[in-house]
């Protein structure tokens, strides 16, 4: 379960406006991080609490195969990325580092800034505090709850070779 | 079967179907300069040695030559690495851009299945390839097993007929094609693209539609091989390969796009999407032009637009920014005396790679300027200050506008 505040995103949330090109020369994800929807949203980077939840529309994350931008997402601590849909590297990507990315289009439309909501991702619904509303999804394929629920594709992998060693 | 089902099938051994997730073996991966981040996730993963360094390409074009302190420091880190590896296909900062560079090295072939940390790793399907971007993380994954997750896309099966007016081209057809379907019109999709246009074009204006096919969300851009495509690979690789293509009665949508009479086309800012025709917006003035990139810095562009400025000196106002694709665009372009003629009216030739196109270095935009580009993206701040504007057009369209100051139709100079 994950619970947290919503901040509120809308279309076309693209690569650039997460973490512009021109800072990717940084390695440092916590220096890097500071740069988080600088051009979109300068609240957010000093805002954000850990456990918060970006709720967004259609095509998040469209733009680059950048991997930074999940990444400056998790280095804040974000607990979970739900939209109408996902740009498809992005999504990969997501799901390869640990962070939770779910495809929910009612919660678009159902979900304002500053909700407190909990997550299930196994059971596939989101609750809102305020009143107990239940909005349903279908729940991401087992096989990448078990890369998100490892921790991401790095520790997953870990497990994987170290078993073919043995 | 369609062509992804049935790359798809013989690279996880079993028939498959759209929506399945299936474990695949790659032919061949691809990384540029976030090799960087694919080596750091590679150690944690514990993993001994790459799977197969003669599968393994990784070469230098976002930051060439070294750009920052820090683009130096990374850059070295990789050098060592490869040298280590016993990767051979390894290419430093003089080639140019990796989706130029990899066919034309031949290690692109038809029906390979191929991932490259890139997202316009789509461009390896101009030549038949099943190829698409993934992140680092899964990169290092690929390089530990030779193998990757991949869910089986349904197919978009994009027709287009008729024969491309003067002045215009590929960018437009393609451009023509977003604006109508969306920035998300083939997400998730494999896109085929088929029909007499698609046929007559040359390999460098399919290799338009493969690299842009990504902008509207595609997983692959398809184009299958023909003479053509024979014909360009000859003597780059002495590899033997086989042609895939889909059947005729595969399942697939279909879309059709005649562009017989299709005026030159432009993606305003902030979005690929955001397309009009040109003379709509005529007359809007520029602070810099760029041709180039892996989109369109090829030969065949750079001719295209030292037709249309003919020697004439491009306007005081406008810095014209070209960079060849790679190393072999450029020196085609030396030879035949394209580059002496773009200079000569005035342009500003770089260095073969990404250059201006990531706003990293080279032709960064201030607050308030305007950019004409022959580039992929206009996304906000991509090019440099988020208050900067970029167009996306042809090359013919980006000379045109160089010689005026204003944004102009290239059919009209
Ligand atoms: S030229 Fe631009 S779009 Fe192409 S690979 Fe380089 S940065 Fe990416």
């Amino acid at each position: 379960m994950i619970k947290g505040r919503v901040w509120k995103y809308g279309d076309h949330i693209n690569t650039d406006l997460i973490i512009s090109g021109r800072y990717l020369d940084e390695y440092d994800m916590k220096s890097l991080s500071a740069h988080i929807f600088e051009d979109l949203d300068p609240i957010f980077a000093i805002g954000v609490k850990p456990g918060d939840i970006i709720v967004a529309g259609r095509n998040f994350g469209c733009g680059s195969s950048r991997e930074q931008a999940p990444a400056v997402l998790k280095e804040k601590r974000i607990g979970a990325i739900i939209a109408a849909s996902f740009a498809r590297i992005f999504f990969r990507n997501a799901i390869n580092i640990g962070l939770p990315v779910i495809v929910c289009p009612d919660a678009f439309c159902l979900l304002e800034k500053g909700n407190i909501i909990t997550l299930d991702i196994r059971g596939g619904f989101i609750l809102r505090e305020s009143d107990g509303l239940r909005i349903g999804f279908n729940p991401l394929p087992e096989f990448l709850i078990d890369i998100l629920e490892r921790g991401g594709l790095v520790p997953y992998m870990k497990a994987k070779l170290g078993r073919c060693d043995a | 079967m369609t062509f992804a089902q049935k790359i798809l099938s013989r690279a996880c051994g079993r028939p498959v179907d759209p929506g399945d997730i299936v474990n695949a073996r790659v032919n061949l991966a691809m990384s540029h300069e976030n090799t960087a981040l694919v080596i750091k996730a590679f150690r944690e993963m514990g993993a001994a040695k790459v799977w197969d360094p003669e599968k393994i390409v990784i070469l230098f074009d976002h930051r060439v030559p070294a750009n920052t302190l820090k683009t130096a420091e990374s850059h070295k880190i990789v050098r060592e690495f490869v040298r280590k590896e016993g990767i051979r296909h390894f290419y430093d900062v003089k080639e140019g851009i990796c989706h130029q560079v990899l066919p034309e090295k031949g290690h692109v072939l038809p029906g390979m299945l191929i991932v490259g940390t890139d997202s316009h790793t789509t461009t390896y399907g101009a030549f038949g390839a099943f190829a698409t971007g993934i992140g680092a993380t899964e990169m290092a994954a690929v390089w530990a097993t030779g193998e990757l997750w991949f869910r089986v896309p349904e197919t978009l099966r994009i027709r287009i007929t008729g024969q491309m007016p003067d002045r215009v081209s590929a960018k437009d057809v393609i451009l023509n094609i977003i604006g109508t379907l969306g920035a998300e019109g083939a997400n998730y999709m494999a896109v085929e693209f088929v029909g007499d246009c698609v046929d007559r074009m040359s390999i460098a204006s399919r290799m338009v539609l493969s690299n842009m096919s990504m902008e509207m969300g595609a997983k692959i851009g398809v184009v299958f091989p023909d003479k053509n495509t024979e014909e360009w690979l000859i003597g780059r690789s002495h590899q033997s390969f086989e042609i895939v293509r889909s059947d005729d009665s595969a399942d697939v949508q279909a879309e059709e796009f005649d562009v017989s009479d299709l005026p030159p086309q432009i993606a305003k800012p902030h979005s690929v999407d955001n397309v009009v025709p040109v003379e709509e917006i005529a007359g809007t003035p520029i602070d810099q032009a760029l041709l180039g990139s892996c989109t369109n810095g090829r030969l065949e562009d750079l001719i295209a637009a030292a037709k249309i400025l003919n020697g004439r000196k491009v306007s005081e106002s406008v810095r014209f920014i070209v960079v060849p694709a790679s190393r072999e665009v450029y020196l085609s372009a030396v030879k035949k005396g394209v580059l002496t003629s773009l200079v000569e009216s005035g342009a500003i030739v770089l260095n073969p790679g990404c250059g201006p196109c990531l706003g990293a270095h080279q032709g960064v935009l201030a607050a308030g300027e305007r950019c004409i580009s022959t580039t992929n993206r206009n996304f906000r701040g991509r090019m440099g200050s988020p208050d900067a504007e970029i167009y996306l057009a042809s090359p013919e369209t980006v000379a045109a506008s160089a010689l005026k100051g204003e944004i102009t139709d290239p059919r009209t100079v």
